[in-house]
């Protein structure tokens, strides 16, 4: 283990040593940004290799837009299904697992549909639009915003009508506003904590983080730009990113950062045995 | 009304004790918008002078055309850029850097720039010009005489350029990129981008207080202005 944790580190010095004047674009989506962690790795990664990275927060699908338009060398991002899509068409390749949070259904303290406590967020999901009691949604093509669709896919709703409302805010802006008028939502946890304290919300469903529904685990990837499609983008450096992200150090940061006492994130990249899913997608066959 | 004067004290007591991070993104603002205003001020006033005197077919459309593009959103112009110079070729390396910022405040405030400058000139009376002319001027005399009893419209052009540059939000954010470095100063983050920063984060008070102190930044530029001014009304 130490022996590969060394010759790893000697790579990732050598490639360093050679990118010293390098460049590296990261888009990625704003829990990542905002929350604080992106600067903690980042201020790692620079010790590392010399190398500021430019940040772009942006949503998800908004991040993955601008990988195929070769403005970027990696993306950080969270939701599975259409990360695969890219990696199916060529943008983007070498995916890798590198930690996951959950999501969080909150609603007002008086929960006026009914779902604080139950278990699965679809019968949440379809309680709230059988009480029609008021939703906000993001509606921003955020990671946050493709999940809630799935959710509500799954239910088998189609949501419509005046209690559901978009917000096209980012998540806290949102949960604020979502406070305000009384709405339920759906959030990621780790902005939900850092924001607690401003809210008149409370969490109704759990997330697996807390044993709740597996549907709301909330698992992040990263992956290069194709070097293939965008030769003038830095690819050996990207993918010294990702080696530094899913190494022990990059994994460490992640375990480590805490916000308010609580970590916001759990690292997945190092696992006892490798699960080469991660790295293509979901139904691919080779 | 608590939240907008703890604001305010937010503000005041960000100004007195600036750290390294509101510096950056004050001097980020500041240089980005005023090398937008450099560049556009002088190409605007040789091209408002010659669309102001000149006599030429299609000007009237030239005009509309001018006047709309005043409006033109700012998220639409930052897309158009980001567009441009996500294209293959020697701009591709422009994007994510303040001059891909100063290139899409360029494009925002050169029409605002240009139809105030215009008007002005044609608001100067007729008589300016003649009189120059029965003196013995030639054209171009001419042109430099009405320029100069247009000036106060020009300074106002020049203001409300810079006005509408710093402060922007859609274009700077998506060609920017909205960057700081982990260390935390400012590499293409602005006071306005910052605030959007701040308020996605539910920060709504620290996101106020940046924008009160961006306002006392840009009084502190008007008054400098008007500063300026006062000795040509005298002359």
């Amino acid at each position: 283990m130490l022996k590969r944790f060394l010759a790893a580190g000697g790579i990732l010095f050598a490639l360093g040593m050679s990118l010293a004047a390098a460049e590296l674009v990261l888009a990625t989506t704003t829990s990542t940004y905002d929350t604080g962690l992106l600067d903690a790795l980042n201020r790692a990664f620079a010790e590392l290799f010399g190398v500021k990275v430019k940040v772009i927060a942006v949503g998800t699908g908004a991040a993955l837009e601008l990988a195929k338009r070769g403005v970027v060398d990696l993306v950080l991002v969270h939701a599975r299904p259409l990360e695969d899509r890219y990696l199916a068409e060529g943008w983007l390749i070498n995916r890798r697992d590198v930690m996951f949070n959950d999501f969080v259904v909150v609603g007002p303290p008086e929960d006026p549909a009914g779902v604080k406590g139950l278990t699965a967020a679809t019968e949440a999901f379809r309680r709230i639009a059988a009480a029609k009691a008021r939703f906000l949604s993001r509606g921003d093509n955020s990671g946050t915003h493709f999940r809630e669709m799935e959710i509500w896919e799954a239910a088998g709703i189609e949501p419509g009508g005046k209690w559901y409302l978009i917000s096209g805010k980012g998540m806290g802006e949102n949960l604020i506003q979502a406070s305000l008028m009384g709405a339920y939502t759906l959030t990621d946890r780790g902005t939900f904590i850092a924001m607690r304290k401003n809210l008149d919300l409370e969490i109704v469903v759990e997330g697996p983080v807390k044993g709740g529904d597996p549907l709301l685990m909330n698992p992040y990837g990263v992956m290069a730009v194709n070097p293939a499609r965008f030769p003038d983008r830095n690819y050996v450096l990207a993918m010294a990113y990702i080696g530094f992200l899913t190494s022990p150090q990059g994994q460490r940061i992640i375990a480590e950062f805490t916000v308010e006492g609580e970590p916001l994130f759990y690292p997945t990249a190092l696992k006892a045995d490798p699960d080469f899913s991660e790295y293509v997608p979901r139904d691919w066959r080779g | 009304m608590g939240e907008i004067w703890d604001s305010f004290q937010a503000a005041f007591s960000l100004l007195a004790h600036p750290d390294r991070y509101l510096l950056s993104t004050i001097l980020v603002s500041f240089k980005v918008s005023g090398v937008a205003l450099l560049l556009c001020f002088p190409v605007s006033a040789a091209l408002a002078a010659a669309i102001a005197l000149g006599r030429f077919p299609g000007k009237g459309t030239l005009k509309l055309l001018i006047r709309t593009a005043m409006g033109l959103p700012s998220v639409v112009v930052g897309l158009l850029v980001l567009l441009l110079l996500s294209e293959a070729g020697p701009f591709k390396g422009l994007l994510w850097t303040p001059r891909a910022m100063v290139i899409s405040q360029l494009v925002l405030i050169t029409p605002l720039v240009l139809g105030v400058m215009v008007s002005s000139l044609e608001g100067v009376s007729r008589r300016v010009a003649e009189a120059a002319h029965v003196l013995g001027a030639n054209r171009l005399q001419v042109a430099w005489t009405v320029v100069k009893e247009a000036r106060a419209g020009f300074l106002t052009a020049g203001v409300a350029g810079f006005g509408r540059a710093i402060a922007e939000v859609g274009s700077v954010l998506i060609v920017g990129g909205n960057i700081a470095w982990a260390d935390g100063t400012s590499y293409t983050r602005t006071l306005t981008t910052a605030i959007v920063v701040e308020s996605r984060k539910g920060n709504f008070e620290t996101a106020l207080a940046f924008g009160i102190v961006l306002l006392v930044l840009v009084l502190c530029v008007n008054l400098i202005l008007g500063f300026l001014e006062r000795p040509g009304e005298a002359r």
